[in-house]
């Protein structure tokens, strides 16, 4: 066991370094170098023989690489030159970052609740009208580009009908005070009900949005999961036993048609990390997404390369922690 | 199997007795269904010898899933390739151009331009039609050079092994570790100028990682099979065996992957152009483009956005349906 988390956590480590190399040389190979990246409009000749000089950039490349991975640890990842002109690129993704989580669980707590059951219901009816009807739906819902969904989810249940708010984390004249800048859990915390019910309201529609890909995918591998396990000889064997149908259910047939299902969630956070680009920038709604998506229309490359790096890392640690799980669940996987 | 008796025709049942003679006979058609059954399942075969691919056509001609796949992707295939001819309108000319005004920036539908004009005065519904093609070719260059990356690395780790094999894989690894979205997003923001090419580009690199883990298994599982072995007692070369004992193996599951990648590529290129990282140049019409600058309109006049739209999810799940119902005919273990 322990043999197997640190071979995996070796792993990990080679992808960060690997991906850290990558970074660099992704802000070298950018249009007109990391120079006029730093210095956008204020790229002068006399600007750019300065700032290449201040950065070493005559220096040999490995030379370089080490310099920026010094600063890259101390979270000096250079300044944005884009909407947060000045900032340091680091604060951004720092601010911004409880939003994005929020709004995550909050987004892939729908798609569970929703697609585990509907799978499990969908695989023992399998053939019937709810399975037919949960199928169809799971295929439109990867056929959906998620933008337009968040678009219509917007123009239909805010722009039209007014029931929920067309955009941002929390309301004008709400006066919250916040602890985590997780806003809901913040409302809930200084008993502020008011601001909780307000920042949930404000996360339906683009969780809705975000959820629907992880959402058609996990009902997807629940179903066939437990297709799988229905007819394992155990099942039969336990309701042969004369077992209550409630103790097969849980004990024999979830506990194990949940396996692949785990593995699946761990994936599913890239997916998310993907889609809160473009559902943040849909819904205006102020978490690394949106500094994401507004990184790319005005090259805020400081800003990017910061996101990027932390979205890898923290897809790379979800996915590390699932697989560790997986091999507590399951004695195979560490063997292999 | 066989029954002596019956084969012989030394009933013990005597002429007179027609009763019996039927329930034998039935019991021979019975026995003889059993093994067409047998045989059409793969596990034995008859004179004709039935492959994986021809189970896998009698399976797929007679299921309604890919039925409907098959008939939207060849009405899309039909409209991309006669466009030109169909499209009622030149898609570049500026026709409804004096209705276009600060006030109304989208003419309205009207005869002989059904669906109305863009922000630019020309026909959507011609826009549309060609634009079919150009999404067409997006698709499918992006999924062709994702699995020619993918056949490149996959094959390399694979056929050759050792150090190689884990060399490439950590590459493959690392691409894997970055949400494929974000990578998709960060790869195209590297071109000063995007244009078709970049956005093909950057589609087809994040494909690459799928393509080459898939080649790779499907040789890992080769190369110790009989066809392997006795191909390398006869003395062929190991290139030989990679491209004419093992390639052929892998062409299903890549043809099942290649469909699902389609979709994927076609909802990625939206994606692309929503955020500013699509063709700038709008000359030719490509669905994903045409979606992702129709957010401006989406709440005044969502009907630019929904056609482009609906188009892009049909045929999205058209490849997708197809590439389901493939699997499922392609995979021995759902073969009953």
């Amino acid at each position: 066991m322990l043999r197997f988390i640190v071979r995996r956590l070796l792993q990990a480590v080679i992808a960060l370094f690997v991906l850290s190399v990558l970074l660099f040389a992704w802000l070298r190979s950018l249009p007109g170098g990391v120079v006029s990246a730093l210095l956008g409009e204020r790229g002068t000749p006399e600007n750019a023989a300065r700032l290449r000089a201040q950065l070493g950039l005559d220096d040999p490349l490995p030379v370089q690489y080490w310099r920026f991975l010094q600063r890259a640890l101390q979270g000096d990842f250079g300044v944005s030159n884009g909407v947060y002109r000045g900032e340091p690129a680091l604060d951004v993704f720092v601010q911004r970052f409880p939003a994005t989580l929020e709004l995550s669980l909050f987004a892939l707590a729908l798609a569970l609740v929703l697609a585990i059951p509907l799978g499990y219901v969908a695989a023992r009816r399998r053939g019937g009208m709810l399975d037919t009807g949960s199928v169809i739906f799971s295929l439109v819902g990867v056929a959906v580009p998620v933008f337009f969904l968040a678009y219509v989810l917007k123009y239909l249940f805010a722009v039209r009908w007014g029931l929920l708010p067309p955009s941002g984390r929390q309301s004008v004249g709400i006066d919250a005070t916040h602890i985590t800048n997780l806003y809901v859990l913040d409302g809930i915390l200084t008993r502020e009900w008011d601001a909780a019910w307000d920042a949930l309201k404000h996360l339906i529609l683009p969780a809705i949005a975000l959820s629907s890909i992880p959402f058609a995918i996990i009902f997807r591998i629940t179903r066939a999961a437990v297709i799988d396990v229905m007819d394992e000889d155990y099942v039969r064997t336990a309701r042969a036993k004369g077992l209550t149908s409630s103790v097969i259910r849980v004990r024999h047939i979830m506990r194990n048609a949940l396996i692949p299902v785990v593995t699946i969630v761990g994936l599913q956070v890239g997916a998310l990390l993907g889609g809160a680009v473009l559902t943040e920038k849909v819904f205006a709604f102020q978490g690394i997404g949106q500094a994401l998506a507004i990184g790319f229309e005005r090259r805020d490359y400081p800003v990017l390369q910061v996101l990027i790096m932390f979205a890898a890392l923290i897809y790379i640690v979800v996915n590390l922690a699932v697989d560790v799980a997986y091999a507590l669940i399951d004695p195979r996987v560490r063997t292999k | 199997m066989t029954d002596p008796t019956a084969e012989t025709g030394t009933s013990p049942v005597s002429p007179e007795d027609p009763d019996h003679r039927s329930a034998f006979a039935r019991m021979g058609d019975r026995r003889k269904r059993r093994i067409d059954e047998l045989a059409e399942a793969g596990s034995l075969s008859d004179e004709r010898g039935v492959s994986l691919w021809q189970s896998a056509w009698r399976r797929l001609r007679r299921d309604p899933v890919f039925l409907i796949g098959a008939v939207i992707i060849l009405l899309f295939l039909i409209v991309a390739l006669i466009a030109p001819w169909l499209a009622p309108h030149d898609p570049r000319a500026r026709d409804l151009i004096g209705q276009v005004t600060p006030a109304t920036p989208i003419p309205d539908p009207q005869p002989g331009y059904p669906l109305g004009g863009d922000n630019a005065g020309r026909d959507l519904l011609s826009r549309l039609i060609v634009g079919a093609r150009q999404t067409l070719i997006v698709g499918v260059l992006a999924t062709l050079g994702g699995l020619f990356g993918g056949l490149v690395l996959g094959t390399l780790a694979g056929g050759i092994g050792g150090w190689v094999d884990n060399i490439v894989m950590r590459v493959v690894d690392v691409m894997l570790s970055i949400p494929s979205l974000l990578m998709a997003f960060s790869i195209a923001a590297i071109f000063a100028r995007p244009s078709q090419w970049t956005v093909i580009l950057a589609i087809a690199i994040v494909q690459v990682p799928v393509f080459a883990r898939l080649l790779r298994g499907s040789m890992i599982s080769q190369r110790h099979s009989d066809h392997v072995l006795a191909a390398r007692s006869l003395g062929v070369r190991a290139p030989a065996i990679v491209f004419r004992h093992m390639l052929p193996n892998s062409v299903g599951p890549v043809i099942v992957q290649g469909t699902l990648v389609l979709a994927v590529s076609i909802i990625d290129a939206a994606a692309l152009s929503f955020l500013g990282l699509g063709n700038p140049d709008d000359s030719v019409p490509e669905w994903g483009q045409m979606l992702g600058r129709a957010q401006v309109f989406f709440n005044t006049y969502p009907h630019v956005a929904v056609y482009p739209a609906l188009c892009i999810i049909v045929v999205a799940l058209g490849f997708t349906l197809m590439g389901e119902s493939l699997r499922e005919a392609l995979d021995p273990k759902s073969r009953r």
